[in-house]
């Protein structure tokens, strides 16, 4: 390993994949440092998926190279594979076999591995250890998967999606649980489209679109770069306000309207809020929508962009 | 062997237990998700004997056939009614025959329906006509043991004195013949699907994909499922060769060995017809279909329930070639005819060649996502 390259853990350059005549990533150049949690974020079909499992050793990109770990997927494969932890997206484990067989059996494949008692304390399934897999729910599903991903004891961990489908609770859970894997002073590298997934656990965020990356940063950075930290969205019954007089309220940087709802990007909120309401007030307007949040990242991805995330 | 405590709390170490060998595991979740499949258990390890239990009752050796004839009496003409009984109590003799009297018409009417197998009729004193149908064995026989009895019971002396002495062969029954069939067929089923059905299912969940992307060995993957099958081999073998023999007495007449023997290489070769057809499919679907397509002609023309020898001449040489055929042929002589393991080189050579053709293609053209 170069001296330079010491804290990087994956160095990514001019990757492209293309199925057919739909081209997947385009000219990706990424690199991830060692000891962070990094986040490809991005809609369906972004190019999130194919970039992973390229990095995973499970496609072949068309060219462009891959550094993982100081070493190659072309010439170090069953290395790599012992050094890596993995979760894909939808593996659906047998579910004839419990939990703990199903540990064991993924245990075997490593020639350095983690003990399944330590794993099923850390997964939080104890309790489940002798339970079939077709019996869990979605989240206990979704940490054994993770379970399996740490039962080599991995330097660099693979997460796509890994909370995709699952309720708001089983998500914070896993949260929680990212989160302690990352004071582990492992690398990870998730994909998500959820932004509020992107700000809790990513130390650096990568937004792709397109199979390009249009925007690298630290999630708190991404959304400074927007100059606005609130976000006022409301709706009027009667004659709107024109946007040039929303234009000169203190503080709003921005005003677009989609469809019955304006939305105001600002500054602070507390000195626009008053003056909108002022203003609606003497026009005799009614309001019969009336929103504000911090700016997010999803907000970054629409000023990108100009679609939402979630928008198929 | 050393261990160290990263700050997540998991403990890693060096894997060296046997217990941990990834071939064991790999072959120990073959059996567990099998035994947990309790329709899976019902139609590997109980339906084969139901079968032939059912078949070996159905087509047991019965006592031999009495043919039925019927003896035209016409109640108005008291010289014809009482030579119709004549002719009735000179046949009552034969305990192959069972004769009934009856009116011209009724007569008719059970020789058109195949009730009877001959109808006589007493056209005058010492002379009478025969009526059946030349192309019915049944008929056949009744003509030849009616005029056999009618003459002697007449007066005719034979000039060669003939005694007869009976005997029931084992080996040679229906049972004895199903069973090896029964044994091949059972092979065949459970190799190819008991590969290409789990392989399919964990490419279709993705399992595949995920075990791929771990240290295992890919060889050791699919290894573990011939040497699972191989395994299994033990309950196919023991189940129907033991209930056959016990049951039924089937005889097992060549070297214990040699037929376990052929079944490995059968058990093998099917194996790899099963491994190659897993290599590209990802449905249920597609795989239930395409090994249908392959078992249903074999269970027809390999002579399984019936000899493949009936079939036309042109067909032979591909009967010949199919794996189930030459599987069934090699257990049946081995087992009825104490055939060596050398006499049936031939089934063993093409046995062989399946194996080795389906699973380089296999290998070739396996898809591991």
């Amino acid at each position: 390993m170069s001296p330079v390259a010491a804290n990087i853990a994956l160095q990514i350059r001019q990757l492209r994949k293309a199925y057919g005549p739909l081209i997947a990533v385009d000219s990706l150049d990424l690199e991830v440092h060692t000891g962070e949690c990094f986040g490809l974020l991005g809609p369906n079909g972004a190019g999130k998926t194919t970039t992973i499992e390229i990095c995973e050793g499970l496609l072949d990109p068309d060219s462009g190279s891959v550094e993982l770990l100081g070493r190659d997927w072309r010439t170090q494969a069953q290395e790599l594979r012992e050094l890596l932890g993995i979760q894909l997206q939808e593996t659906s484990f047998s579910e004839k076999l419990t939990v703990f067989e199903t540990l064991a059996l993924f245990r075997s494949f490593y020639q350095r591995s983690a003990a399944v008692p330590e794993l099923l304390r850390l997964v939080q399934l104890e309790e489940k250890r002798d339970a079939r897999v077709g019996k869990l729910s979605g989240g206990q599903k979704q940490r054994l998967a993770l379970a399996c991903a740490l039962v080599g004891d991995p330097q660099f961990l693979f997460l796509d999606e890994p909370t995709t489908g699952l309720d708001p609770q089983a998500r914070r859970q896993l949260w929680d649980l990212i989160n302690q894997l990352k004071s582990g002073g492992r690398t990870i590298l998730l994909t998500t489209h959820y932004m509020d997934e992107a700000e809790k656990l990513c130390d650096r965020v990568a937004i792709m679109d397109h199979g390009r990356v249009i925007a690298l940063d630290t999630p708190r950075k991404l959304i400074a770069s927007l100059g606005v930290e609130h976000l006022v969205e409301y709706a009027t019954e009667g004659a709107p306000l024109a946007p040039a007089v929303l234009q000169q309220l203190r503080g709003v940087r921005a005003v677009s309207t989609v469809g019955e709802v304006t939305q105001l990007q600002v500054a602070e909120l507390h000195q626009t809020l008053p003056a909108l309401l002022d203003k609606l007030a003497a026009q005799g307007a009614q309001l019969t929508e009336l929103r504000t949040h911090s700016a997010t990242l999803e907000d970054v991805f629409v000023s990108l962009t100009g679609r939402h995330l979630r928008d198929e | 062997m050393f261990s160290f405590h990263s700050p997540d709390g998991i403990c890693a170490m060096n894997n060296s237990s046997s217990a941990g060998s990834s071939l064991f595991q790999l072959t120990k979740i073959r059996f567990l998700e099998f035994w947990r499949e309790p329709e899976a258990v019902f139609w590997v390890l109980f339906f084969p004997i139901l079968l032939a239990s059912g078949l070996g009752v159905a087509f047991r050796n019965r006592a031999p056939e009495v043919i039925k004839i019927a003896i035209v009496a016409d109640l108005a003409n008291v010289a014809n009614d009482s030579e119709a009984r004549n002719i009735a109590s000179a046949l009552a003799s034969n305990p192959g025959l069972s004769a009934v009297v009856q009116d011209a018409q009724a007569a008719e009417r059970s020789l058109a329906t195949g009730k009877v197998a001959l109808v006589i009729t007493s056209v005058a004193p010492r002379e009478v006509l025969y009526r059946f149908d030349d192309t019915n064995p049944d008929g056949r026989a009744a003509r030849s043991l009616v005029d056999d009895s009618l003459q002697r019971a007449a007066g005719r002396v034979d000039p060669v004195h003939a005694t007869q002495q009976l005997e029931t062969g084992v080996g040679s029954r229906y049972i004895d013949f199903l069973l090896p069939g029964l044994l091949a067929t059972n092979i065949m089923g459970n190799g190819i699907w008991g590969v290409c059905f789990p392989i399919i299912d964990a490419r279709r969940k993705k399992l595949l994909k995920r075990m791929v992307a771990s240290p295992m060995s890919r060889t050791e993957y699919l290894a573990s499922f011939l040497l699972s099958r191989l395994l299994f081999l033990i309950f196919d073998i023991s189940i129907l060769v033991g209930f056959g023999h016990l049951v039924f007495g089937v005889p097992v007449r060549g070297s214990l060995a040699a037929i376990v023997f052929i079944c490995v290489l059968s058990a093998l070769a099917f194996s790899s017809m099963g491994l190659l057809m897993s290599t590209r499919l990802s449905t249920m679907e597609a795989a239930s279909g395409v090994a249908n397509a392959a078992m249903l002609p074999m269970w027809i023309l390999s002579g399984v329930f019936f000899s493949a020898r009936r079939f036309p001449d042109v067909v032979q040489p591909i009967i010949r070639a199919l794996p189930l055929t030459a599987s069934v042929d090699a257990l049946r002589s081995v087992m009825l005819e104490d055939a060596s393991l050398l006499a049936v080189r031939s089934e063993l050579a093409i046995l062989g060649l399946w194996l080795a053709v389906c699973f380089v293609l296999a290998v070739r053209l396996f898809r591991w996502r």
